[in-house]
């Protein structure tokens, strides 16, 4: 299947849970719902033809002057050589979304990192710890209106600038 | 009376801090330990074209056996406090050379949020080497620059000055 034809059988399954247009680019991007998003990979994943049994990156953008964030799956089939990227947007207050590591397994450390770095809570993720910062860290550097705390543990995060002498 | 003509010709006499210093300073025993880029430097410097081991420098598995600790890359703040338990755990004489420029002030990085600005911030530095990385050369005048140093403590009196040491 082309990847037009398989965005067509998303539209007759699912209906408006996925965007009508689809962004032609080397990895072609469409919308999706966040709410579905697990169902829809799950399909991706399973459905023949489509076949996307590998999720190649799992990121996160912090859209603040839209108030929202947007969560990008970058899908690639082994099998068929094809790529596919679905966006789930969630609004920013209060960012939640469907986890998606019971279909690929390596989104598991993905969406600690996204939630670690932006904040975004995955429902039904076995493990939503912070994967990169502290454990005790305040705050989700990623985040436009992140602060950067003066210190940390008494280590001060200021210099003096080495310019001035 | 003198004591000329009164020792045989094989004995070498000399002052005792020097004899430690000298003892101490040829075996400065470095902790096998290495954060970033600057470690794959370090790792060319203990080995075979580099050698540090000619000067007594051997890399040790443990802080609680080493004399040295490299730090050799990005520090953050998370490990910021690793490396100072790390140095906590090391007896006393223990040194500290800061390897690169992240080592020194944080670096290209020092700017980003997740990074300590500095190891002087966290634990007292030696020697500094500047380089992003530093050739083994310069890792290897680093711990030259540290034998100086250590050669010039005056390890039998800590405290110069304070009067018990030299009366007893």
């Amino acid at each position: 299947m082309t990847i037009a034809e398989i965005h067509r059988l998303l539209r007759e399954r699912l209906g408006t849970i996925v965007s009508d247009d689809l962004r032609d680019a080397e990895w072609p991007l469409c919308d999706v719902r966040g709410q579905s998003i697990a169902e829809v990979c799950a399909m991706l994943r399973d459905e023949p033809g489509c076949d996307f049994d590998c999720l190649s990156n799992l990121s996160a953008v912090d859209r603040k002057s839209d108030d929202a964030i947007e969560v990008y799956y970058h899908l690639f089939s082994y099998r068929h050589r094809h790529r596919l990227a679905l966006r789930a947007t969630t609004p920013r207050p209060d960012p939640i979304l469907p986890s998606v590591a019971q279909v690929w397994p390596i989104a598991n450390w993905l969406e600690r990192e996204a939630f670690d770095l932006l904040g975004v809570r995955f429902t039904g993720h076995p493990d939503l710890r912070r994967i990169l910062m502290p454990e005790d860290w305040v705050g989700h550097p990623l985040r436009k209106d992140f602060v950067e705390p003066d210190e940390y543990h008494g280590i001060s995060t200021r210099r003096e600038s080495l310019l001035k002498l | 009376m003198s004591l000329i003509n009164s020792v045989p010709e094989t004995l070498v006499t000399a002052k005792l801090d020097e004899v430690l210093n000298w003892t101490r300073k040829s075996s400065v025993w470095y902790m096998l330990f290495g954060l970033a880029c600057c470690a794959i430097e370090m790792m060319q410097t203990g080995g075979p074209r580099s050698d540090l081991d000619r000067f007594g420098a051997v890399p040790r598995a443990t802080p609680r056996v080493s004399d040295l600790i490299i730090v050799s890359g990005t520090l953050t703040l998370k490990m910021a406090l690793r490396t100072k338990l790390l140095y906590e755990q090391m007896p006393e004489p223990k040194y500290v050379i800061s390897m690169g420029s992240c080592a020194n002030c944080g670096g290209l990085f020092q700017l980003a949020y997740s990074v300590c600005d500095g190891v002087d911030k966290v634990i007292p530095v030696d020697v500094y080497v500047p380089g992003c990385p530093p050739r083994p050369e310069a890792l290897t005048e680093g711990l030259l620059k540290l034998q100086e140093k250590i050669q010039q403590e005056r390890w039998l009196v800590r405290d110069p000055g304070t009067a018990d040491i030299a009366t007893a």
